[in-house]
């Protein structure tokens, strides 16, 4: 596990993560997740694409701690339904809570909101006119109000932490892939989020710069950060997820613990899917 | 016929103070208008692209309007109707009232142009860099400025380039405004002196000192700040 500096004990920090150790075999101790509350519910929430129904009477909670793989195949709805977590999609209907509050429309409140859900993309999406440090900074500096000097030593603790303090001064384009987007993960955890979506983070890396993502996130998930992850990437799903939704057609399919979803999945869709992913 | 006038060059020497003197008039009034320019362009474009349609229409109107107006007509709507009729009064003084009216006349023109090109600009910023900025918690019009508008700025440095120079000689056209520049200045020396090749190559050079750098400065500045993708 990597130095916990920035999760906790730092000031204006709102959320206790509790921490977890991990077993000798790396996986998270416990399939009840510590601290136990729900912290994302969402409630038979609905969307629509024209006449495509992404999101079908989705019902979802999510606790405090807890990290849940989202799988499916493509075009099933998985990115809308991260998406939709921080409203950068607008829902149709039903409602969606984080830490007790449901999202507010936009404005300052959401705004808001957001700074407390943290986001990862697959295409990274880091400011390119920014330094990495500076990537870090803005968020903790403009919407946190942190003072730039205190900024900048918890985003260098950041960098250390996820391995890349050494390219803080560089530029994005400057970066590998796997580099970049351990950037994109320190820069959401800099604004000290009570949740992380990750949406295929590895999908856009070459293989050899999968692991270096995947060991931050598991080490994250350690840590007792709450997580949501589409992602394929069984391994991860196993070693660090309490719980795997598969997701088709805009509906959550089946709700499983990882072992019995890769082992022994209940629905034919999802022994389908695992029957394509796994003969490659 | 006296041929030797057309070929005289002695009343630029003999003007040269004036000459001087008028384009100062229009290096004064192309800076201005292009800072106001740049001002009021980047709140258009900011318009165009916000999420609230009132603002987008707006901005919209405002820009195909004057995009698509002659700016001779611009600038006699700012003096005729808004000095003459409207009474509008910026100053006492009436050439420095002049210039104002030329400067917003060519400013409002000028600006409908520079929310285009920064606009095109904003295009060159992946949607997913805005996403981020607004999944850390910025506002919009936070994103805009810290984000996206320095990259858009950066990308369209050469057609804004392309944008001043054409601004700086529409200043020519300020004279309908009542304005004092070079322009109007060469016109009241052909009028004195009779209308001659070397006068107007005096003005045709004076203006290409002007825009010939300005052309220079902005190429080097669009390479120097590009952003690395
Ligand atoms: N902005 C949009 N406008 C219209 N349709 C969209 C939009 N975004 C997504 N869709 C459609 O909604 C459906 C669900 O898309 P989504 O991106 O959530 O799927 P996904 O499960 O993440 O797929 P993938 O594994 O390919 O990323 C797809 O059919 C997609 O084409
Ligand atoms: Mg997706």
């Amino acid at each position: 596990m990597i130095g916990s500096v920035p999760v906790q004990g730092l000031p204006g920090g709102q959320h206790d993560v509790k921490f977890q150790l991990m077993t000798d075999s790396g996986k998270v101790a416990s399939d009840t997740p510590s601290g136990g509350g729900p912290l994302v519910v969402l409630e038979k929430v609905n969307k629509y694409f024209g006449d495509l129904h992404v999101l079908q009477d989705i019902d979802l909670t999510v606790h405090r701690g807890e990290v849940v793989v989202v799988i499916g195949p493509s075009g099933g709805g998985k990115s809308t339904l991260c998406r939709s977590i921080n409203r950068l999609e607008p829902i149709d209907d039903g409602k969606i809570l984080v830490d007790g509050e449901a999202l507010p429309a936009e404005g300052k409140q959401l705004a808001r909101h957001r700074a407390d859900v943290g986001m990862v993309f697959q295409s990274f999406n880091l400011f390119a006119h920014k330094t990495i440090l500076q990537n870090v900074t803005l968020g903790p500096i403009k919407v946190r109000k942190v003072a730039k000097s205190t900024a900048d030593k918890e985003a260098l603790e950041l960098l250390e932490r996820v391995g890349i303090a050494n390219q803080a001064e560089k530029y994005p384009a400057q970066l590998s892939g796997g580099q970049q987007q351990r950037a994109a993960i320190a820069r959401a955890l800099a604004m000290r989020p009570k949740v992380m979506l990750f949406d295929e983070p590895t999908s856009a890396l070459d293989p050899e710069m999968v692991k270096e993502v995947l060991d931050v996130m598991t080490s994250l998930a350690g840590e007792g950060m709450t997580m949501i992850v589409v992602t394929h990437e069984m391994g991860f799903a196993r070693r660090a997820a309490n719980k795997v939704i598969f997701m088709a057609d805009g509906q959550i399919v089946e709700e499983n613990t990882p072992d019995e979803f890769f082992t022994n999945p209940r629905t034919d869709r999802a022994k389908d899917f695992l029957s394509k992913i796994l003969t490659h | 016929m006296n041929w030797n006038v057309l070929f005289d060059f002695s009343p630029l020497v003999d003007e040269f103070d004036k000459i001087l003197g008028a384009f100062w008039s229009t290096i004064r009034l192309s800076l201005m208008t292009g800072v106001l320019a740049l001002i009021l362009g980047t709140i258009l474009a900011g318009m165009r692209v916000s999420p609230t349609p009132v603002l987008r229409a707006a901005g919209t109107f405002y820009v195909n309007t004057l995009r698509n107006t002659p700016l001779t007509l611009v600038l006699l709507f700012c003096s005729l109707a808004l000095s003459d009729t409207l009474g509008l009064k910026l100053s006492n003084v009436s050439t420095v009232n002049f210039y104002w009216l030329a400067v917003f006349g060519l400013s409002a023109y000028t600006a409908a142009f520079v929310c285009e090109a920064l606009r095109s600009g904003i295009n060159t910023v992946p949607v997913g860099q805005a996403e981020a900025a607004r999944a850390i918690g910025l506002t919009f019009t936070q994103s805009l400025r810290m984000v996206v508008l320095p990259q858009a700025f950066r990308a369209v440095i050469a057609p804004l380039g392309s944008i001043t120079i054409a601004m700086m000689k529409n200043t020519t056209v300020v004279l309908v405004a009542s304005y004092l520049e070079a322009a109007a200045l060469m016109k009241d020396m052909f009028e004195e002196y009779g209308a001659t090749l070397p006068i107007f190559l005096g003005f045709a050079a004076g203006f290409m000192i002007l825009t010939l750098p300005t052309g220079f400065l902005f190429g080097w500045a669009a390479k120097r700040w590009a952003v690395a993708r």
